[in-house]
């Protein structure tokens, strides 16, 4: 098990900027995490939510600004299998024909040789991963023939895999059953003990609560980032969803 | 005199071998078949059908240059199938035209561009059989190129088959791992200009689409797993391409068109009976029999 060092930042954004053909989707966005914190990313669809996430993989050039994810680039951050992205549900095409088994080796491929054969380890790492996630009863069915839930295990699973330090989440609680909420809330609990650092997206206001030591709303930049209980105010959740009120959106504040 | 071969099943099969040209079609289209048949598989799952049409159609101007200067005729197509696609996301990226659109413009304009050079260089180039392809009539120093080019590309997927089937399920993880998706797309594309190249000679430009992406789409009606989607969509491909020509061969059809539509036919018939995914899920009534 690696040493946590709270000294270091795990992830490192400066003053970020992204551009699609000049046309601004996120801008001075700033963000620090240290091993253990899980962060959450909340803000409107087109708020520059999925910028940040493709930013920090690499997905996306940044026009401006400094990524640094250990203390390196982004791009050294790739080959060290750093970061794990899992994708939400519907950013993935689940009539594609593979099994569970399959996607979760993925999570394998960048440590691999360039044919992508499986040694020893990575079958077991795979084996481990399905196990955790409980889909082990799984591991052969078609992504296809999944319920909401199992896919999003699924593809927590290759995160798991990939045993990367850094977990990007891209709303995982959407579209899940009851069982598999419960069995990613515990899974949070034992990334955070084993050090690694998480940033989710979120609509969902009770989970930001729930599990996020920190939170960054953005709205094309960052309007507001620390402590949750100090950051995760109506005000400012107002000012992020461009002046609509928490109450409207969520129900009234508990 | 014809007719009277129909009577055994044996004679309508071996008649045509005893000809040397007949040999070399079904040997050769069998083998462009196979190889379009793979590149399918990835094709299908990618949603490239309009890419595949485009760089196919993008190629003719290419096969002109070059049957005029000369040149092997694959290198000309091959530089304008890599060009449209070059010139196709350059347009993109530098104006607010959707892609689809843009696709469709630049391959029009290839093709034209083609048509065109047919028309003025008048030289010995078969404008038929570029359009529609003559596997019957395929020379030595075809074939040379055939088996060379089939060979590198079935060579290239098998070398990249995992990473390609990762880069079109999802790109973003294989970035985010340190593979070069950059490397993967392009080399997508050069597999697919060569299939292209490859292709026309049995169906000709106007269909060679059809070999790119009708394999992958039966195969995909058929399986959930990738490894058997390929090897269904490569032997779907070969066996189209065997009935087009024996039929085209004792009816006397074109030969092109006819492998293209026993391609169709097979389609449709996973399309109706496919044990899962098709219109009839046979699956399902056997089930309903235990």
């Amino acid at each position: 098990m690696e040493t946590i060092n709270y000294q270091n930042f795990r992830i490192e954004a400066e003053n970020i900027c992204v551009d699609y053909n000049g046309k601004v989707a996120l801008y001075d966005a700033n963000l620090r995490l240290k091993p253990g914190q899980i962060c959450g990313l909340v803000g409107m669809n087109g708020a520059g939510k999925t910028t940040f996430f493709n930013a920090l993989t690499g997905f996306v050039n940044i026009s401006k600004g400094k990524i640094r994810i250990n203390g390196e680039s982004v791009r050294s951050a790739q080959k060290d299998q750093t970061i794990a992205y899992v994708p939400q549900n519907e950013g993935i095409d689940s009539q594609f024909p593979i099994s569970v088994w399959d996607v979760v080796m993925m999570g394998r491929y960048g440590s691999m040789n360039i044919f992508r054969c499986p040694r020893e380890s990575d079958v077991q790492a795979v084996k481990d991963a399905i196990e955790r996630v409980d889909l082990t009863d799984h591991l052969s069915t078609p992504i296809g023939n999944l319920s909401g839930g199992q896919r999003k295990r699924t593809f927590l699973a290759r995160a798991i895999a990939q045993r990367a330090s850094i977990l990007l989440l891209d709303e995982p609680f959407s579209g899940v059953d009851i069982r598999t909420e419960k069995l990613i809330s515990e899974l949070f609990i034992q990334f955070k003990n084993e050090g690694k650092t998480i940033l989710l997206s979120t609509h969902d206001m009770i989970h930001v609560r729930e599990f996020c030591d920190l939170v960054l709303l953005i709205n094309k930049t960052v309007v507001a980032y620390g402590e949750t209980s100090e950051v995760f105010t109506p005000e400012n959740i107002t000012t992020t969803f461009g002046g609509i009120s928490p109450d409207f959106l969520f129900g009234p504040e508990s | 005199m014809e007719l009277c071969s129909f009577l055994t099943l044996d004679s309508f099969i071996t008649d045509p071998l005893t000809h040397e040209f007949m040999r070399k079609a079904l040997l050769m289209s069998s083998l462009v078949a196979a190889v379009c048949g793979f590149l399918s598989s990835f094709l299908t799952l990618k949603g490239w059908a309009l890419m595949g049409d485009a760089v196919s159609h993008s190629v003719m101007p290419g096969v002109v240059v070059a049957y005029a200067l000369g040149l092997p005729f694959s290198l000309g197509a091959f530089i304008f199938g890599v060009g449209s696609v070059a010139l196709i996301g350059f347009i993109k990226q530098k104006s607010r035209v959707k892609e689809d659109t843009v696709i469709g413009l630049v391959f029009t304009g290839f093709f034209a561009l083609g048509i065109v050079l047919v028309s003025k260089i008048k030289s010995n180039i078969d404008l038929h059989s570029i359009l529609f392809g003559s596997p019957l009539g395929i020379s030595l120093s075809d074939v040379k190129q055939t088996i060379f080019i089939s060979l590198l590309v079935v060579i290239l997927l098998s070398i990249f088959r995992k990473d390609l089937m990762l880069y079109c399920f999802d790109p973003r993880h294989a970035k985010t791992v340190g593979i070069n998706v950059f490397f993967l797309h392009y080399l997508l594309l050069t597999c697919l200009s060569l299939a292209a190249v490859v292709g026309l000679q049995s169906v000709g430009i106007i269909l060679v689409v059809a070999m790119l992406i009708t394999p992958g789409a039966t195969a995909y009606l058929l399986t959930d797993k990738f490894d058997n989607m390929t090897v269904i969509s490569v032997l779907s491909a070969i066996i189209s391409s065997l009935i087009g020509i024996y039929v085209s061969f004792w009816f006397d059809l074109e030969t092109g068109g006819s492998i293209v539509l026993a391609q169709t036919f097979i389609f449709l018939f996973a399309f109706l009976f496919a044990p899962r995914y098709g219109i009839f899920k046979l699956r399902k009534l056997f089930d309903g029999y235990k």
